[in-house]
């Protein structure tokens, strides 16, 4: 039987491979950012003494006169707007509740999504009854964030046939600061399956549908078997990502599919290998660099 | 204390420190991919792992969601192998819960949790290996894990122990030097701000000593502090390199 052996090597650290000069202003918990006080006080700051101070390590940002400290990861933070991808943690009356890895669980009124067959009434009693039937504990769905109430929790809404219920696929789940704000979060990638890049880091990963089937209103999920093709297609997709986020690489269409390409000379699972990742990655880097010049 | 020569007359202590010498720290954040902020810390032979899960929703009962500020919940344990005598402690014994109660009123005071009404900060640490110090290394391991998390906080917390042992306060003390019976001390510490976020004693010490070991004590955790301080700045500096050249979208 054929053996794949490796040796240990002194873990390098990921910035060497990467030289570029750059000075942030970088602070930890406790740290002075400013003592003038005529600066306004942002996240990851407090005042004490009439001093600014980090409460935070991270990296300062300033837009005029409000100073943040942007931490390094967080937890995620909803903009309304912002695509989501969610597990169902709670069925309440009225409401789900749903994990979107958030400092508090996010609501999914019965009011804000699509009843199955699109028609447009009021909530009847019957439907509270049947929320179970629609959603339950564990699914996993798509969203958009239609509020933020005063206490950071989210209000989700799936009112768009784009969302809704997720059926077979892989979901990833990444740092939320690493993924890039674009127009569009749904992607049909050229490599043969389907994306979504949740603002809050989690990343859905699926076989692009053959055709809209509109009438069920997302909440019938196509059960049959995936073919063994698309099958590796979605790990290689998610090892890719995976690659990625170790190396702290933003993720975007472009940047996930230049290294899936850069992969292809690799089997699926060395790309769990530290010295695979580091030259995929280095190769999207490189890519994305001349794409921007 | 018949043969065991604590500290000799030149000064030294058992494994060759100064009595205000600290033993030699190693530290790593984000050891886990899973938890939202981990650290690894080694004191001399003492090691201790952390990692914090929040803040998210209050999880089992309800009842203890507090409407003004996060809930902190700490759990403190000992791995089986970490002691001497190999010991099975499934649901912790006393000194355990004890240690559990005093790291969540060290973290209550030095976490920012009237930010995050409603919800709950989880601090799980464990000891890998037991070498005396073990409250300290885990308030150590812990603050480097919160920080990791991105959990704002007033300033580090960085806890030293001390002893007093022939007139002399000596800090950070071995297994050795704490099973030797004499007073002992363990102060946890706010250093920029020089706060006292827990200070716990036991056996007796004279009144008048008190003053030195605690200078010593809040000297060592200063020195702690510069350790943890480097190790998150070298950290931070790491990460912003790789983030740097993608701007800040």
């Amino acid at each position: 039987m054929a053996m794949d052996i490796r040796l240990p090597v002194a873990r390098k650290r990921l910035s060497e491979a990467v030289t570029t000069e750059n000075s942030f202003h970088l602070v930890a918990p406790g740290d002075t950012v400013t003592t003038d006080i005529t600066f306004m006080r942002g996240h990851g700051t407090y005042m004490e003494d009439d001093k600014l101070l980090a409460s935070v390590a991270g990296v300062v940002q300033r837009v005029n006169k409000l100073v943040c400290v942007q931490a390094l990861k967080t937890r995620y933070n909803g903009e309304v707007g912002d695509i989501v991808v969610g597990r169902i943690t709670e069925v309440q009356q009225k409401r789900w509740k749903v994990d979107t890895n958030a400092r508090l669980d996010s609501v999914l009124l019965l009011s804000s999504v699509n009843l199955p067959g699109g028609e447009l009434r009021r909530r009847s009693a019957e439907d509270e009854l049947a929320m179970r039937s629609y959603l339950q504990e564990g699914d996993l769905i798509s969203a958009e964030v239609q509020q933020v109430f005063a206490d950071g929790a989210l209000s989700l809404h799936t009112r768009s046939l784009k969302y809704g219920k997720l059926g077979q696929g892989v979901l990833v789940q990444v740092s939320p600061s690493l993924i890039k704000r674009r127009k569009t979060h749904f992607h049909n990638l050229l490599c043969g399956a389907s994306i979504i890049l949740g603002n809050n880091g989690f990343i859905w990963l699926y076989t692009t549908p053959q055709e809209a089937e509109d009438e069920a209103g997302g909440f019938v999920t196509n059960l049959e078997p995936v073919s063994l093709s698309d099958r590796e297609v979605i790990s290689r997709l998610k090892n890719c990502i995976l690659a990625l986020a170790a190396q702290k690489m933003l993720l975007y269409d472009t940047s996930v599919l230049y290294c899936y390409e850069a992969s292809l000379t690799h089997k699926i699972k060395d790309l769990l290998k530290t010295e695979v990742i580091e030259n995929i990655v280095m190769e999207t880097r490189q890519r994305l660099l001349e794409l921007e010049a | 204390m018949a043969g065991l020569e604590l500290l000799s007359d030149e000064g030294f202590r058992q494994d060759g420190r100064k009595p205000g010498e600290l033993r030699k720290i190693q530290c790593r954040m984000g050891v886990f991919a899973q938890a939202d902020g981990s650290a690894y810390i080694e004191q001399g032979n003492t090691k201790a792992l952390a990692v914090v899960y929040g803040p998210h929703e209050v999880r089992g009962s309800r009842s203890k969601t507090l409407h003004d500020r996060a809930v902190v919940n700490c759990q403190y344990s000992m791995a089986t192998f970490s002691t001497g005598e190999r010991k099975r402690r499934p649901h912790g014994d006393r000194k355990s819960s004890e240690l559990t109660i005093h790291l969540k009123q060290t973290f209550e005071a030095a976490i920012l949790t009237q930010l995050y009404p409603r919800s709950q900060i989880d601090i799980y640490v464990q000891i890998l290996q037991a070498d005396g110090g073990n409250y300290c290394t885990c308030v150590n391991a812990a603050t480097l894990a919160v920080i990791d998390a991105g959990i704002p906080m007033r300033d580090y917390v960085c806890a030293c122990s001390a002893g007093f042992i022939e007139d002399t306060p000596l800090v950070d003390l071995s297994y050795i030097e704490e099973a030797a019976g004499g007073p002992q001390l363990a102060l946890a510490l706010l250093p920029k701000s020089d706060q006292i976020a827990l200070l716990e004693m036991n056996s007796r010490l004279h009144e008048d000593h008190l003053e030195r070991v605690m200078d010593a004590a809040s000297k060592a955790c200063k020195d702690v502090y510069a350790v943890l301080d480097q190790a998150v700045r070298e950290h931070l500096q790491e990460v912003t390199a790789l983030l740097g050249d993608q701007g800040s979208a």
